[in-house]
C-alpha cells in the first residue's frame, strides 16, 4: 500500500458525546486509512461508534481530537463553507432508513446534490445535463419509470436504490453507505450490496457501515470497532 | 433554486402553513379595512373643516377685530400665488325664538364662496349664491343663512327634513356691540343692538358648523357688532391659494407681506387692533379638532400595528414547528452539502411565500369588502351608528393604493421577521443526530 492511493485517513480520532453529567467516549483513537478503490465494510457491536465515525471521515461532524485528512488536506483545518463543498462534491452519503425528502420526488431528490452545489443562475446552465445524468442513474437501477413519484410510493429496497443514485449525482470520490441493508429484507439487501459491489467494480470507493458479519463479507476488506478503536480484520 | 422548490413544497403539504397564511391573511384583512376607513374619516373631515376655511387665515382672537383689511385685502388680490382673499366677521348673537347664542359670521357671499365651499353648501340659491341673502319669498328683507340643524331636525339616515318651498322665518338677534377700544359702544337699557333676520337659505357644512353658526350679510353683521362705520373692522380674512401653491409656502409668504403691511401702517388708527393678528395655515388655524382626528387615526395605527406583532408571532410559532418537523430533512441537505446560508435561505424564503400569499388573499377579500362596505351594512340591515347625530353619514371606502402597499409590505416583513428565528435555529441545528440512528 503506498501512502499516494489513501484517500481518506483518520489518525488518532477522539470523540465523546457529553449524557447529562458524564462524557461517553465513543472514539478512542481511532486510525483508519482508506485506499482509492478500496470497499472497506466497517463493523462492530451496536453503539460502539461505527455511525460516528462514518460521519468524521465524511465531514459531516468533527472529531473531538485527532486528524481527518482527505488526500493529505486536513479536514480540520477546512472552514465550515469548504466542508459543505467538500461533502457536496466528494462525498456520498446512503444512510440506512434512506433519508429522501419526502416533498420531492425521485428525480428531485437525485438531483439534489446538484441542486445544493450551484447558484440558481448555475442551476439554469447545468439543469439538463444534471437531468440527464440523474436519469441515467435512476435507469441503471431499474427506476426509470418511477422518476415521478414520490419517496412514500416507493418499497424499502427501491427507496435505497434512489438514495444510492442520489449519492452518486456528483460523481462523488468516496461513498460512505451507513448501513445501507439495516431495513431491508435479506433478498432485496443483497440487492443493494450487488449494487455497491458493482460500483466497486467500475472503480468506485466505498466505505460501509455494518453490524451484521455476512453483510461485511460483501467487502473486499472489513475493520472493526472495538471500545473505540480500529481492528483490521480481513482482506480479499 | 432547489430552496425555492422545497419552500414552495412545504407550504402546500405542511397544513400548519396553512394556518398561517390564514392568519395573515385575516390580519391583512383586519388592518387594510380598519386603517382604511379611519383614515377616510380623518380625510373626511379635514377636507370638510378645510372646506369652510380655505387655505390661510389671518385673523384675531378678539371679537373686537381688526381695521384697515379691504386694503390688504386688495394688496392680497394682487399676489399671484393668491386665488381669493374674503373677509368674515365672527361674533355671538342671542338669536330668538328661543335665544340661543348663536356664532354669527358676516360674509360677503361672493368672495366668501371663492375661498370656501360655501356655494355648494346651500339649498335654495344654488347657482346664485351673490343673492343668498335675499329670501325668495320677500328679495327686499333682510336675510340670513343659518347651519341646517339649527331649525332643523335630522331624520333616522342623517338627511334633514326640510320644506321644498322657503317659508318666512323672522329671527331676532341680539348682540353686545363693541368698539374699538373693546368698551361696550352702547350703555344703559338699549346694551344690545338687535335686528331681526329672514330665513333666506340655510347651509350643510357637514360638521359641526351646521348647528351653530349663522351667516349674515357682512355690513350687517358689522353694524350688529359694532364694526361698522368709517373705520370698518373684521375678525378674519381667508385666503385661497392658487393651484400649485405649497400651504406652507404660500402662508409664509403671506406672513411676509403682512409684516410689511404692519410696518406701513404704523401710527395709523387703531393700529393696536393689527397688533394682535396673527396669520395661519387652515391646519395650524383648526389645530383644536384636526389635532385630534389625527390623534385618533395614529392612535388606530399603533393599535394595528401591534395585530401585526401578534402575526409574527403566529409565524414564528408555525415556523419552531415546521422546523422541528423537518430537523431530518435539515440533516439530508446538510449531508449533500447544503450550508448554513441555503437552509436559512430556504426557511426565509417559505417565510416569505406565507407573507406573500397570506397578504394577497386578504388584501383580495378586503377590497371588493371595503368597496361595498356600505351595501353589505345595508344589505344586513346594520346600523353601526345613530346617523342623526353624526357627520359621517356613509363609511368611507375609498381605497388608498399607498396604505394598501405598505399593509402588504409590512405583513411579508413580519412574516420574514417571525421566520428569522428558527430558521436561524434550523440553519444552525447540529444534525448528525437527526440522520443517527442508534437502535439496531
Ligand atoms: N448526538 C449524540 N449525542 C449523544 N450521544 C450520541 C450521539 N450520537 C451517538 N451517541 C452515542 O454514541 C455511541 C455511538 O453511537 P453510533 O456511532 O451511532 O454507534 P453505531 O453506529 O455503531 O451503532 C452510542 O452510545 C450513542 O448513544
Ligand atoms: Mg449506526
Amino acid at each position: 500500500m503506498s501512502d499516494t492511493n489513501t484517500i481518506l485517513k483518520a489518525e488518532g480520532v477522539f470523540k465523546s458525546y457529553r449524557m447529562g453529567q458524564s462524557d461517553v467516549k465513543v472514539l478512542k483513537g481511532a486510525n483508519l486509512s482508506i485506499e482509492q478503490g478500496q470497499f472497506v465494510g466497517i463493523i462492530g457491536a451496536s453503539g460502539s461508534g461505527k455511525s460516528t465515525l462514518l460521519h468524521i471521515l465524511g465531514a459531516l461532524d468533527r472529531p473531538d481530537s485527532g486528524i481527518v485528512s482527505y488526500k493529505e488536506r486536513d479536514l480540520n483545518r477546512e472552514s465550515t463553507g469548504r466542508l459543505n463543498r467538500f461533502r457536496n462534491e466528494t462525498i456520498g452519503f446512503v444512510f440506512q432508513f434512506y433519508h429522501l425528502l419526502d416533498e420531492l420526488n425521485v428525480l428531485e431528490n437525485v438531483l439534489l446534490p446538484k441542486m445544493a452545489g450551484c447558484s440558481a443562475f448555475g442551476w439554469l446552465v447545468c439543469r439538463s445535463a444534471a437531468k440527464k445524468r440523474a436519469k441515467g442513474l435512476l435507469e441503471e437501477f431499474g427506476l426509470g419509470e418511477r422518476i415521478g413519484h414520490k419517496p412514500y410510493q416507493l418499497s424499502g429496497g427501491e427507496r435505497q436504490r434512489v438514495a444510492i443514485a442520489r449519492a452518486l449525482m456528483n460523481e462523488p470520490e468516496v461513498l460512505l453507505a451507513d448501513e445501507p441493508t439495516g431495513n431491508l429484507d435479506s433478498e432485496t439487501g443483497n440487492g443493494i450490496l450487488e449494487v455497491l459491489r458493482r460500483l466497486h467494480d467500475t472503480g468506485q470507493t466505498v466505505v460501509m457501515v455494518t453490524h451484521d458479519d455476512k453483510v461485511a463479507e460483501w467487502a473486499g476488506r472489513v475493520i472493526k470497532l472495538v471500545d473505540g478503536m480500529v481492528e483490521e480484520q480481513a482482506w480479499t | 433554486m432547489y430552496k425555492f422548490k422545497l419552500a414552495l413544497r412545504y407550504l402546500l403539504r405542511r397544513k400548519i402553513s396553512y394556518f398561517a397564511i390564514a392568519a395573515v391573511a385575516l390580519c391583512v384583512f383586519v388592518v387594510f379595512i380598519v386603517i382604511t376607513i379611519v383614515a377616510g374619516i380623518t380625510v373626511n373631515f379635514k377636507g370638510k373643516v378645510y372646506n369652510s376655511i380655505g387655505d390661510c387665515v389671518i385673523h384675531t382672537k378678539s371679537l373686537v377685530g381688526f381695521g384697515h383689511y379691504e386694503e390688504f385685502i386688495e394688496q392680497l388680490q394682487n399676489e399671484p400665488y393668491v386665488y381669493a382673499a374674503a373677509p368674515l366677521v365672527k361674533n355671538y348673537a342671542m338669536v330668538s325664538v328661543d335665544q340661543e347664542t348663536k356664532e354669527i359670521a358676516g360674509i360677503e357671499p361672493v368672495s366668501f364662496s371663492k375661498v370656501t365651499g360655501f356655494a355648494d353648501w346651500i339649498e335654495y340659491h344654488k347657482g346664485d349664491v351673490g343673492n343668498v341673502f335675499q329670501p325668495t319669498y320677500d328679495v327686499n328683507l333682510p336675510g340670513c343663512v343659518p347651519g341646517i340643524g339649527c331649525y332643523f331636525r335630522r331624520n333616522e339616515d342623517g338627511g334633514y327634513d326640510t320644506p321644498e318651498q322657503l317659508r318666512q322665518i323672522a329671527l331676532e338677534f341680539n348682540c353686545i356691540p363693541l368698539n374699538a377700544k373693546g368698551a361696550m359702544s352702547r350703555l344703559g337699557a338699549g346694551d344690545f343692538s338687535s335686528k331681526t333676520f329672514y330665513y333666506s337659505d340655510h347651509f350643510r357644512a357637514g360638521y359641526s358648523l351646521d348647528w351653530k353658526r349663522i351667516f349674515l350679510p357682512l355690513e350687517e353683521a358689522q353694524l350688529l357688532c359694532g364694526m361698522g362705520g368709517p373705520d370698518k373692522r373684521v375678525t378674519h380674512i381667508h385666503i385661497k391659494f392658487n393651484e400649485g401653491i405649497g400651504l406652507e409656502e404660500g402662508t409664509s409668504k403671506v406672513k411676509e407681506i403682512w409684516g410689511k403691511y404692519l410696518e406701513q401702517k404704523k401710527g395709523v388708527i387703531n393700529y393696536k387692533l393689527l397688533e394682535n393678528v396673527q396669520v395661519d395655515s387652515w391646519k395650524n388655524f383648526s389645530k383644536a379638532v384636526v389635532a385630534m382626528a389625527e390623534t385618533q387615526q395614529t392612535m388606530i395605527i399603533i393599535c394595528f400595528f401591534l395585530i401585526g406583532i401578534i402575526t409574527a408571532f403566529i409565524v414564528l410559532v408555525v415556523f419552531y414547528m415546521v422546523v422541528s418537523h423537518k430537523s431530518k430533512d435539515i440533516g439530508i441537505l446538510k449531508s449533500v452539502g447544503a450550508g448554513q446560508v441555503s437552509i436559512l435561505s430556504l426557511f426565509l424564503s417559505f417565510g416569505f411565500m406565507i407573507g406573500v400569499l397570506g397578504s394577497a388573499i386578504g388584501a383580495l377579500i378586503g377590497w371588493p369588502f371595503i368597496v361595498y362596505i356600505n351595501e353589505i351594512f345595508d344589505f344586513f340591515n346594520i346600523q353601526l351608528w345613530d346617523k342623526r347625530y353624526s357627520s359621517i353619514l356613509v363609511v368611507p371606502n375609498e381605497i388608498d393604493p399607498k396604505v394598501l402597499s405598505v399593509i402588504i409590505i409590512s405583513a411579508i416583513g413580519a412574516c420574514l421577521l417571525g421566520a428569522l428565528l428558527p430558521s436561524w435555529r434550523a440553519a444552525r441545528m447540529k444534525c448528525v443526530d437527526t440522520l443517527q440512528v442508534t437502535q439496531l
